[in-house]
């Protein structure tokens, strides 16, 4: 009672700070640059987010060319690529490499990581919380400007004429530690390095920003039970990443001592280039158990936040309640613990102790089951709805489609028995690709649809958008699909030709044809940035709640200025769901309205909350988190 | 060329920004409710269904006219039970796959929009939740265990009669050592590993070393157990044998093995195929640099007659490498001339004299 006081005190406080703020509209350089409002600071992590999933992708439809049309001369892109091209028209092998692994790099952690989080959680927490900023604006400009800083710097490792890193996106040492194995573990790892240990200071500062907003700057009314299933998500997400980034903090550092200093934590017993190294007794194993116990964690801070973005997106279009409110909170929560225990599947032929292995087994398939509980909430939440396909919604179907078809096919690499066979091979780049890369990256662009008009004040185009979604929804599935028969077939990843191995010379076809949908799906995306930065300026002007949604952040002005809402913030007083509620007279109540308001369409236990509202404003708040919804 | 493309490419654009224009001005000249929701939206449901029928029908339709196509034939008796459980998994997760998209799309295209409907209110209910967390969890156990048995038979300790083998991986090749005919293979040191000839490192204080032979090519024998002992000399490197659905990682500093019974040999798998060219192939599969494509061994399943013979034909290392018989203790040089097969053996009476300086190095040791 004591601290709900206290909270709503504050608020206040906030808010006249604001409302005397606003007099001062700063220069440019407060106002964009360095700039502390959660919903700029949102802005510039999209666009740098979408940078580098431009260049992302552009590096893997260098690499599918290499794959698709093994025999073409790739002269052309000479003066782009300059020696990385050989003499002979062909892309580099170790530039390959490289290539493999900055894609890798870039898609999980500048995009999918910063860019989906760094833009969302930033974005909507406030908004749907109801808070005036972040509970540090200044630590949260920190975590973008650290962001563009590593950004800086992994962009410039493409620069050095040794290349930037080419051991894998998780820089296995002792590949990435010595620089006779590979070009790329000289300064191009060099800069690899330092680059993530910024990105992961951005991220921690950006994580324990979100986290500490969440739990103390919700507005009157808004208990953990009435918050919408994004906010929820991106929580999980932060904890995931506060513990789990810090361990690869350390991994990194300890093969910067490595390559650097020395010592011996990852290497032992090298005869390399003519001679015999002096490290004795480290271990490569440790560096994988160090890395992927954050990188499956990773997984999951990638997925989550997508699937918060769309489940509201489909409880929104679908005009109901998103189904299992309580178990989708539930399923993330298990999915967040099971997250850090299940780091070892990535590692079963690895010559880990096999035991571990059958102990990895059983909880990497339990995590499963929540996984599929949130498919089933997602079908049903379709069932008997007025779907409207709005591009937000369609990006939000898509993302549950490759969710499924992903998801499943873990269910073969999480038994490590079938797992020998398909470690390492295609089977795995479908896998992830469409659980984790494409699933994600559908959330996002979801999230860009839904919320431009929050963000930019204007409506992006429907008809592009229609187009966008389905070139690029069947566009990855013909990018993706195909390589698990590739996968069965037993091809290996990370090969820049297949042509030495009798077993695996088939399927050109096959691999032709990716190549085309990649650089097809690659193409679409114009569509998508052209539609983005036009609406930004000639969009339609947006209605203040364009897709008639219950939460906070459609309760404010169209461009809502720093501090959010003009005047006071406003209160909550039911769940984010309220579509079609039987005997309302819309078919959406939000989340501001009062239960006196809406006697009509009251369920019982709703009307003995009448009381408390008009009895006492802050009497809202220990309503929502102490009285059980049944 | 690149011209033609390039202009294309223009062209294409611009006639879509002019159609994108003319049509968003249309509609403001019409003075269309841009929240009234039209047409598109029933259009868009309706792809639904095109799309859920043309991918579900050409993914049966590749899998099934394909299946020998993306299949390898298996070659081992544990890859036959691995198999089996792959494609056990294979029909439960396809069956809930095709159950899930088809009610996923049919819902999408039923509960599409329409004016004046409204939607159901269901937040949630139990007992549907209830179901959908305990089915996945018992068909996941019962796959769970299955797994683990195969696993734990799979990495189960080899018998102590089977075929010792080591593999090793440097960028960018596969060498392997044979035991020779002690069974045992000598010591190694990557400490003594050097660029002209030792290129395992062996340990010449150690007699088992001394008959240890390599071979650029992996010969198996057929229904044998084999042990593949693993390990690398600089970076990571993994062992792939696809056909005998083998796969271990190659770790410097850290020997690893897998165990396996290859079922047929090179001429039977030949004449199963029909494939009078057909090889096995071992394959790198851990990322390792430049080469890593590259890193292909000829592997070769020999029946027991032919492998012995194969073996029997087999130089020693030592014999190949003279020159390290320096390194060789000088109580053990005379043995190791002959157990490397440098001297011949001599007759009964040598044989005691062969015998003796080993009980010496071993009580030296």
């Amino acid at each position: 009672m004591a601290t709900t006081d206290i909270h709503s005190h504050h608020d206040a406080h906030v808010h006249d700070d604001h409302a005397h703020d606003e007099h001062h509209e700063g220069n440019f350089w407060t106002k964009y640059i360095f700039c502390q409002d959660h919903k700029i600071i949102a802005k510039q992590f999209l666009i740098t987010g979408i940078f580098w999933a431009l260049l992302g992708g552009t590096l893997s439809v260098i690499f599918r060319l290499q794959l698709g049309f093994p025999d073409a001369n790739l002269e052309w892109l000479r003066p782009v690529l300059g020696g990385w091209i050989t003499e002979q028209g062909k892309l580099d092998p170790e530039f390959y490499l490289a290539l493999v692994t900055m894609h890798g790099t870039i898609m999980v952690f500048f995009v999918l990581t910063a860019g989906l989080s760094g833009t969302f959680s930033n974005f909507l927490i406030p908004l749907q919380i109801g808070a005036r900023d972040m509970a540090s604006g200044f630590m949260n400009m920190l975590s973008y400007w650290f962001f563009f800083l590593s950004s800086v710097i992994m962009f410039t490792s493409f620069f050095l004429e040794t290349g930037p890193a080419g051991g894998g996106w998780t820089i296995y040492p002792p590949l990435s530690a010595l620089p006779q194995a590979i070009k790329g573990s000289g300064t191009g790892m060099t800069l690899w390095l330092v680059a993530m240990a910024l990105f992961i200071v951005s991220s921690l500062l950006g994580g324990i920003n979100y986290i500490t907003t969440v739990i103390n700057m919700r507005t009157r009314g808004m208990s953990f039970t009435r918050m919408p299933l994004t906010i929820w998500a991106f929580f999980f997400t932060a904890i995931i990443g506060l513990l789990s980034f810090p361990v690869l903090f350390a991994a990194a550092l300890l093969l910067i001592f490595d390559r650097s200093f020395g010592t011996s934590f990852y290497l032992s017993d090298i005869y390399i280039g003519g001679e015999a190294l002096p490290h004795v007794g480290g271990s490569p194993i440790l560096f994988q158990h160090l890395f992927w116990f954050l990188g499956h964690p990773e997984v999951y801070i990638v997925l989550l936040p997508a699937l918060g973005l769309s489940s509201e997106i489909i409880a929104t279009n679908s005009r109901k309640p998103i189904f299992g409110y309580k178990a989708m909170i539930g399923s993330m929560l298990f999915i967040a613990i099971l997250s850090f225990i299940v780091w070892a599947h990535h590692m079963f032929v690895t010559g880990m102790n096999p035991f571990l292995g059958s102990i990895f087994m059983l909880l990497t398939l339990i995590i499963a089951v929540p996984s599929a509980v949130k498919i089933f909430n997602y079908v049903t939440t379709l069932w008997k709805g007025n779907l409207r396909f709005t591009p937000a919604m369609l990006f939000s179907i898509g993302l549950v489609s490759f969710f499924l078809t992903g998801g499943i096919t873990g269910i073969f690499l999480g038994n490590s028995a079938i797992d020998i066979q398909l470690h390492d091979t295609y089977f795995v780049v479908a896998h992830f690709h469409l659980v984790m890369g494409s699933a994600s990256f559908f959330g996002m662009i979801a999230g860009v649809y839904h919320w431009f008009p929050k963000m930019f004040g204007r409506m992006m185009n429907e008809k592009l958008g229609y187009v966008h979604f389905w070139i690029t929804f069947v566009g990855v599935y013909l990018v993706f699909f195909p390589m698990h028969y590739i996968g069965i077939a037993g091809f290996p990843r990370r090969y820049y030709s297949w042509t030495n191995f009798e077993t695996f010379s088939g399927f050109a076809d096959l691999n032709t044809l990716v190549s085309v949908a990649a650089i097809l799906t690659l193409s679409a995306q114009f569509i998508f940035l052209f539609n983005f930065f036009y609406s930004i300026f000639r969009g339609r002007l947006a209605p203040a709640n364009p897709w008639h949604s219950t939460t906070l952040e459609w309760t404010t002005p169209r461009n809502p200025g720093h501090g959010n809402w003009i005047g006071e913030i406003p209160s909550v007083y039911r769940w984010p769901y309220d579509y079609s509620k039987p005997g309302a007279a819309e078919d959406f109540i939000p989340q501001t309205i009062p239960y006196s308001e809406t006697p009509e369409s009251n369920l019982p236990h709703e009307n003995e909350l009448i009381k408390l509202e008009t009895e006492d404003k802050e009497g809202a708040i220990i309503v929502g988190g102490h009285t059980p919804h049944h | 060329m690149s011209l033609i493309i390039g202009l294309g490419v223009v062209l294409i654009l611009v006639i879509l920004f002019l159609i994108f224009r003319i049509s968003s001005l249309v509609g403001v000249a019409k003075g269309k409710d841009p929240n009234k929701i039209g047409r598109s939206n029933s259009i868009n449901a309706s792809l639904f269904i095109v799309f859920m029928v043309v991918s579900l029908v050409s993914f049966f339709w590749y899998s099934f006219s394909f299946f020998h196509e993306y299949t390898l034939p298996v070659a081992s008796i544990h890859g036959k039970l691995t198999d089996k459980l792959f494609w056990i998994t294979m029909v439960v997760v396809v069956g809930s796959f095709t159950i899930i998209s088809i009610v996923m799309f049919v819902f999408l295209y039923k509960y599409q929009y329409k004016e004046g409907y409204k939607a159901k209110f269901f937040p949630d209910n139990h007992y549907l939740e209830l179901a959908w967390t305990i089915i996945p969890a018992i068909v996941l156990a019962v796959l769970v265990f299955t797994g683990l048995r195969a696993w734990n038979d799979i990495t189960g300790p080899a018998s102590k009669d089977a075929e010792v083998i080591e593999m090793i991986g440097q960028q960018f090749a596969w060498t392997v050592r044979y035991p020779g005919k002690d069974k045992e293979l000598g010591k190694v040191n990557f400490k003594l590993i050097d660029n002209v000839g030792n290129e395992f490192g062996l340990d010449l204080k150690d007699k088992n070393s001394f008959d240890d032979f390599k071979s650029l090519e992996l010969h198996l024998p057929v229904n044998k157990e084999i042990l593949l002992k693993i390990r690398a000399k600089d970076v990571l490197h993994s062992v792939f044998l696809p056909h005998f659905r083998v796969k271990m990682d190659a770790v410097p500093g850290m020997p690893t093995q897998f165990k396996f019974v290859a079922t047929l040999t090179t001429a039977e798998m030949r004449e199963k195929l029909g494939n009078p060219n057909f090889n096995y192939e071992l394959a790198c599969t851990e990322i390792c640099g430049k080469g890593h494509f590259s890193m292909k061994m000829p592997v070769v399943v020999d029946d027991e007659e032919t492998y012995a013979k194969w073996k029997a034909s087999q130089e020693s290392w030592l014999k190949q490498n003279p020159d390290y018989l320096k390194q060789v203790p000088d109580e053990l040089k005379e043995a190791a001339k002959v157990i490397a097969g440098i001297v011949t053996e001599p007759a009964p009476v040598a044989a005691t004299v062969v015998s003796e300086p080993v009980a010496v190095a071993e009580t030296t040791k």
